[in-house]
């Protein structure tokens, strides 16, 4: 064990710089009384004090003492270091000096908001810097490192955030692999017929720029593929992708879709995905007609072929590029990509775990993503809103917040179901002429023309009445409830249970996280909130980027957000992603764990441990090996390593155990 | 020109590191050739007196073994010091503090009521204690007093070089010797054993998987050991990769996992927080409460992770409100 204060590298020259903050520190604690203990400290041989350390004159003072070579450490005490530590590190470095052989003290967040007694933040506050004096002695005179960046890039989702993002991207000459789990790319927007609040098409919006993704030389895109393993760091990730078979050669098939009308299925028989399971499909199928590609899938589950080995092969007898295989293989592909785009999206409230909001019980509740077909031209029912029985609905009720705003399924606002449930309620009524019912808690417009849009529809004699639906059923207790389904909410506003008789319910279902979130966010090492969103790194000022180096976020896969903020997101993902990718390297902080061979007895405690995978095991040398490049510096392994063969740069046992003992003998 | 003189000396032990000098075997005999053993109290007959007429500095080297928790033992060795150029400790009690010190679970009073009330081998109803002071007709009499802690030598005395087990490996006795007697010792400070962990040379290393994760900690007694695998692989609880290499593993080898008894290599300051961290963290749990049930599964955590070092780790013994340990 080293001796307490030995410099490694001759009479370590300290110098302490005591912050005022204004009065934040300078309030409480007696700032001269601390700069005056400084002095007395080993090896300090500058101590002062300054009104704003963070400012230019405050930086200065270090660097004229740097320069004129009274220090060559560095301890400032003032705020966290999450403020201002790159700021004071910067000045050293621009004189010549090593950043790492710098400390900070917390005096602020520590110490003077939080003990308001003078005396004794006074106190803690000489413990604390007395701690970073004896610590920074240690300190190493470390380098970042820098790892040059591959400009490919890799987004995975293809709804509208994905699309746009690749986009962006592609057109600013970068390649892009664009992966979509779904046979087509288009998303949730590919299933709506207008959008809030313009009511502009969604398909006539969202289409040119599907086809435009198809078309661009810069994009790479596989439909029906999954990211299967990811591999490496910032600037240099390896991505394994798992392309499933569509039994269609993708490069073959021109979508004349003759295949789908000779199966031996004359008519569809199976439940239609893209329309949310209103129509039925044969097994040989395109989503829908703008689908893209424009390439038929079969689907194994449903194909007589693949079930029984029995079939004519009708579709493939009909096809004349010969672009049928049944033969075909799920096919890996291994890229190497210097930046990922997450843009998985979200998936809808399940409406049956209300039961008593009657979906699944009554065939005339619907969810709202259900309505969205009803009412698309290019839906089950070519845009007419009619009930199972073939009729137009006379009256209509909304149920705003399913699934959002409860205690009981998900506590947040899914954002965008106020202003879907207008746009509903206007296009249920412009069809059918029915007496449209919002039944809402509190209705949440804020937006560009959505505040707007709400007033258009009061206008538009849509009623609005204000109270969480208790219960939807068919159990009439007038004659004029007789046949309908009766929605019973406390209208706040009156202060009364009103019963209103519908003949269709429409739940406005909220937003979830995608059902496998936690199994992608464990693949790609982000983390997500408690409710399953993927999380940002900062909510405010870093709100697409994740805490793992050259991942970002684009989309609902990180919150509820509609088509505008999508791709305002989506837009800004990319733009960090070039930011990125354009700086050509990537700079490495050294706060890195590293193995000192001679002590590693190569017990492996360390290599499952790492949550970045940066430990490997070497076994012709039987040694760990830590990949500095993947390392965080999260410190899991030099804890667990039962030898102490793994330290951590700025963190070894010798720095913090001395940082330790500068507070407690002090104290 | 005279042969260096050597002292064996030994406190709170169990005898087995005395044992462990015999068992240098026919080499003993180089030993006596080459010094001239002056203090030996389990062999040989000296007195106290004979240490006291020593000249400071006489013995060339002091072996110690035992951790420090009298009076009496403070005494000698603080003599022994005095007298010699060197001092080793000398195993694990003297180390770390060894499994003596696993009394500063207890406090002083607890580990006397237990010892001379409780114990089987002691007639109920027993109220004799030891008492340090009597005075009888042949005049005052004084027996010497129990600490309240264990304390390892180097808390008591300073320590030139550690000798690591339970008891010293001979060969690692051998080779201390040989180095003291050509003069060729390593810093002061020194362990003197190889500085790196059992896994290193172990013969099951290549049986390890990369990614362990333990789901259930047995105990050897009621478990079929396979005699080829990696212990901990196999869920015992084996503590080769936080302890130092040096003993030939002869209790892997016998099917039984290391127990950790040569202690940490340099880089550790806390065994037991060290061994306790890295055991933790193969166990593979998937939530806190899996995480329960597998480390229910380790029966004593202190008298598993510290059963040699409990005196030597920071936080030294079991909090006692009021009593101060030591003297």
């Amino acid at each position: 064990m080293s001796a307490v204060n030995a410099s490694p590298n001759g009479t370590p020259k300290v110098g302490v710089y005591v912050c005022h903050c204004g009065i934040n520190i300078a309030g409480v604690i007696d700032v001269t009384k601390v700069v005056e203990f400084a002095k007395t400290l080993p090896n300090v041989t500058v101590a002062q004090e300054y009104k704003f350390m963070c400012s230019d004159p405050g930086q200065e003072l270090i660097q004229k003492d740097l320069k004129d070579g009274k220090i060559d450490r560095v301890v400032v005490a003032s705020c966290s270091p999450l403020m201002h530590e790159p700021t004071f590190r910067r000045a050293m470095a621009a004189c010549g000096g090593n950043p790492f052989l710098f400390q900070m003290a917390n005096i602020r967040e520590h110490v003077s908001w939080v003990n308001k007694e003078k005396g004794s933040a006074t106190e803690k506050a000489k413990a604390l810097v007395a701690a970073a004096v004896r610590r920074v002695v240690f300190h190493k005179p470390l380098q970042k490192t820098q790892v040059p960046v591959n400009s490919d890039v890799l987004i995975v989702g293809g709804g509208i955030s994905g699309i746009h993002a690749a986009l962006t991207m592609a057109d600013a000459g970068r390649k892009v692999y664009l992966v979509e789990r779904e046979p087509t790319i288009g998303g949730h927007m590919a299933k709506f017929d207008k959008t809030f609040p313009t009511l502009d098409c969604s398909a006539c919006i969202l289409t040119p720029k599907m086809s435009q993704v198809r078309a661009h030389p810069n994009i790479t895109l596989w439909t029906y593929s999954e990211v299967a393993e990811i591999e490496g760091y910032v600037g240099n990730f390896k991505a394994r992708v798992r392309r499933k078979p569509k039994y269609v050669d993708e490069g073959l098939c021109v979508g004349c879709l003759e295949c789908i009308e000779a199966c031996i299925f004359k008519k569809g028989k199976f439940k239609d995905e893209f329309n949310v399971g209103l129509s039925l499909r044969k097994p040989i199928y395109v989503p829908f007609p703008q689908a893209t590609p424009l390439v038929a899938v079969i689907d194994p589950e449903t194909c007589a072929f693949f079930r029984t080995g029995k079939c004519k092969q009708t579709c493939a007898e009909v096809c004349e590029r010969k672009a049928i295989d049944f033969n075909q293989k799920e096919e890996i592909k291994e890229i190497n990509v210097g930046a990922i785009i997450l843009a998985t999206g979200f998936k809808t409230f399940d409406a049956s775990r209300i039961a008593r909001y009657g979906y699944g019980k009554y065939p005339t509740v619907y969810t709202s993503l259900e309505v969205e077909r009803l009412v698309n031209a290019a839906g089950p029912t070519g845009g007419e809103v009619l009930l199972p029985n073939g009729q137009k609905p006379k009256a209509v009720g909304i149920v705003h917040c399913v699934g959002s705003r409860d205690e009981k399924t998900n506590r947040y606002c899914s954002r965008v179901c106020c202003m879907y449930s207008l746009k509903l309620a206007h296009l249920i009524h412009e069809r059918t002429g029915a007496e449209v019912y919002n039944f809402y808690i509190d209705m949440r417009t804020p937006g560009k023309g959505y505040e707007e849009f709400y007033d258009r529809l009061m206008k538009e004699n849509v009623h609005f009445i204000r109270g969480r639906v208790a219960e939807v059923s068919d159990w009439a207790m007038t004659p004029e409830e007789e046949g309908k389904l009766v929605i019973r909410a406390e209208d706040t506003l009156v202060g009364a249970v009103r019963r209103i008789p519908v003949d269709m319910v429409v739940l406005s279902v909220g937003l979830e996280p995608q059902p496998d979130a936690d199994e992608v966010r464990r693949r790609f090492n982000i983390s997500c909130s408690t409710e399953g969103w993927f999380l940002e790194r900062h909510p405010k000022l870093a709100p697409v980027s994740t805490f793992t180096d050259g991942i970002f976020l684009a989309g609902a896969c990180q919150g509820p957000k509609d088509i505008p903020d999508c791709v305002a997101q989506a837009g800004a993902a990319a733009a960090e992603a070039l930011a990125m990718i354009d700086r050509g390297h990537v700079e490495l902080e050294p706060n890195t764990a590293f193995v000192t061979e001679e002590f590693c007895s190569g017990c492996k405690t360390c290599v499952p441990l790492c949550p970045y995978s940066a430990i490997s095991f070497d076994t012709s040398k039987n040694k760990a090996v830590v990949n500095g490049a993947l390392c965080k510096g999260c410190g899991t392994c030099v804890a667990a390593c039962p030898s102490g063969a793994l330290q951590q740069n700025l963190f070894t046992d010798e720095e913090i155990f001395n940082e330790i003992e500068g507070v407690v003998k002090y104290v | 020109m005279s042969k260096p003189k050597v002292g064996f000396y030994w406190c709170a032990s169990c005898g087995g590191c005395e044992e462990a000098v015999v068992d240098l075997a026919e080499g003993i005999l180089d030993v006596v050739a080459a010094v001239d053993i002056v203090f030996w109290p389990v062999a040989l007959d000296f007195k106290r007196s004979d240490v006291e007429a020593l000249v400071d500095g006489e013995l060339a080297v002091c072996f110690i073994n035992g951790a420090i928790r009298s009076s009496e033992q403070c005494e000698m060795v603080e003599l022994l010091r005095r007298k010699a150029k060197a001092v080793i400790a000398f195993g694990s009690c003297a180390q770390l503090g060894g499994i003596p010190g696993l009394a500063n679970e207890s406090s002083r009073a607890a580990v006397m009521d237990e010892a001379y009330k409780h114990a089987p081998s002691v007639d109920k109803g027993n109220t004799v204690e030891p008492i340090p002071h009597i005075t009888v007709p042949e005049g005052k009499l004084e027996l010497p007093v129990l600490w309240e802690t264990v304390k390892t030598l180097d808390q008591v005395i300073d320590v030139d070089y550690y000798l690591p087990g339970c008891p010293p490996p001979v060969e690692l006795i051998g080779n201390a010797l040989k180095a003291i007697l050509s003069g060729q010792l390593p810093p002061k400070g020194t362990v003197l054993a190889p500085d790196i962990a059992l896994c290193e040379h172990c013969d099951r290393r290549e049986t390890k998987p990369d990614k362990l994760s333990v789901k259930q900690f047995k105990r050897p007694h009621l478990t079929a050991v396979d005699p080829k695998e990696c212990l901990l692989a196999q869920g015992l609880l084996c503590l080769g990769p936080v302890t130092r290499d040096g003993c030939g593993s002869p209790c892997i080898k016998a099917n039984m996992p290391c127990t950790g008894c040569l202690g940490p290599t340099s880089n550790v300051r806390d065994y037991g927080a060290k061994a306790l961290s890295a055991i933790a963290s193969t166990a593979g749990a998937n939530d806190e409460k899996e995480m329960e049930k597998i480390l229910a599964g380790i029966v004593d955590p202190v008298g598993t992770f510290y059963r040699y070092s409990l005196p030597a780790s920071f936080l030294h013994r079991r909090y006692q409100p009021t009593a101060r340990g030591g003297k």
